[in-house]
């Protein structure tokens, strides 16, 4: 009896399509982290100060 | 019934499910087509003329911010518009190339990546930028998503005249974040592109009737023919030009824009006129064409205008200004 999980193997198309996602979502989490940083440094202490 | 043989009657068709689904093929550029990155285009400089035709000064790290939450936020109401209408797309030639219908994304999965980027350009947008601007962004999403593509679209020839409504709100979302409120000039420049729609996308559906037949989508041309659409373009191409011209008239642009509105509308009842009588074959196809064209320009000759004559020169001098001082 094979005890074995099955798994899915990716073939080679999948796993570029795969890596260029990874890459897409690293570049758009990178990209917010400097906008978020930005944009903390040019609200200063008035961040959260919104009024309604 | 065990604990363990329950588990194991709830995962077997989960398994099976699992074991059957593909891995995605999905790369980076099928999540960009989703976002329909050629309508957030227009979205994103009809919203940039908003605000920056705003009185006042707004820095422009947070201007560029709202910029990318609008661009986003149209971004997922145009995700959420193909995961409803995947079926609509699958038929007609247009759209046929989409990523759903290719199956190069699975409908939940453009649900799951347009619910998620629009909660989160509107969450952006209230923490950072301004509450009435987050308010309008999500109202403008909910109208394209619900009222457009999930009400409208399916049931009435009226569906892009209202529904257009949508596409016309970012100049007002720009102005809101600059300024924090309405005034009437920003619903000038949604009149605009409220009346701006029609024509365009009337010329558009002219040239795809079968497709819209075919997709059972009740566009003008399909339901009241194509002489009754010509009609309507011509109609509303008109009722664009003191629209089109109202800025001016109102004391809100000055004389170049008024010039350039005049000038342009008259082209567009121009090109809309040769739709009306240019009743069949390739002329009529021609001319509707050329309409498409030409509307899409008008657009982008009167927000470009805009942005020169009242506000670009302004933000300019003050950016220089501050760098000088």
């Amino acid at each position: 009896m094979d005890d074995k999980p099955d798994r899915i193997v990716l073939t080679e198309a999948q796993k570029r399509s795969r890596r260029s996602r990874s890459i897409a979502i690293a570049l758009v989490l990178g990209a917010l982290v400097i906008l978020f940083y930005i944009v903390t440094l040019v609200k200063g202490p008035g961040m959260l100060n919104r009024p309604l | 019934m065990s604990l363990a043989s329950e588990n194991a009657a709830l995962a077997s068709p989960l398994r099976a499910e699992i074991a059957y689904a593909e891995p995605s093929m999905a790369g980076a550029s099928d999540y960009v087509a989703l976002l329909k990155p050629r309508v957030m285009s227009l979205v994103v400089f009809t919203a940039l003329a908003g605000l920056v035709v705003a009185p006042g000064h707004f820095h422009p790290v947070l201007a560029f911010f709202s910029l990318v939450c609008i661009a986003v936020g149209a971004g997922a109401a145009g995700a959420l518009n193909m995961w409803y209408d995947a079926d609509i797309d699958a038929v007609m030639s247009r759209t046929a190339d989409r990523p759903i219908p290719r199956g190069r994304i699975a409908p939940g999965e453009a649900a799951g990546f347009g619910m998620t980027l629009a909660g989160f350009s509107i969450a952006i947008m209230a923490l950072l930028v301004s509450w009435l601007a987050a308010a309008l962004l999500a109202f403008t999403i909910f109208f394209y998503v619900v009222v457009y593509t999930l009400w409208l679209k399916r049931r009435t020839p009226q569906n892009i005249v209202i529904g257009g409504a949508a596409g016309a709100f970012p100049p007002m979302i720009g102005w809101a974040a600059a300024t924090g409120g309405i005034t009437l000039e920003p619903c000038l420049l949604f009149l605009i592109i409220f009346f701006w729609t029609p024509p365009h996308f009337w010329a558009l559906s002219l040239l795809r009737v079968d497709d819209y037949a075919r997709a059972r989508v009740p566009m003008l041309p399909v339901v009241a023919g194509l002489k009754e659409t010509r009609r309507q373009i011509l109609l509303y191409s008109a009722v664009l030009v003191p629209v089109g011209v109202a800025p001016w008239l109102l004391g809100y642009a000055g004389a170049v824009y008024g010039a350039t509105a005049l000038v342009a509308g008259l082209a567009m009842v121009a090109f809309a006129w040769r739709v009306r009588v240019a009743q069949s074959g390739a002329r009529a196809e021609r001319a509707a064409k050329r309409l498409f064209a030409f509307s899409i320009l008008y657009l982008f000759i009167l927000f470009a205008v805009l942005l020169i004559d009242s506000g670009l020169g302004g933000l300019l001098g003050g950016l220089f200004g501050r760098a000088a001082a």
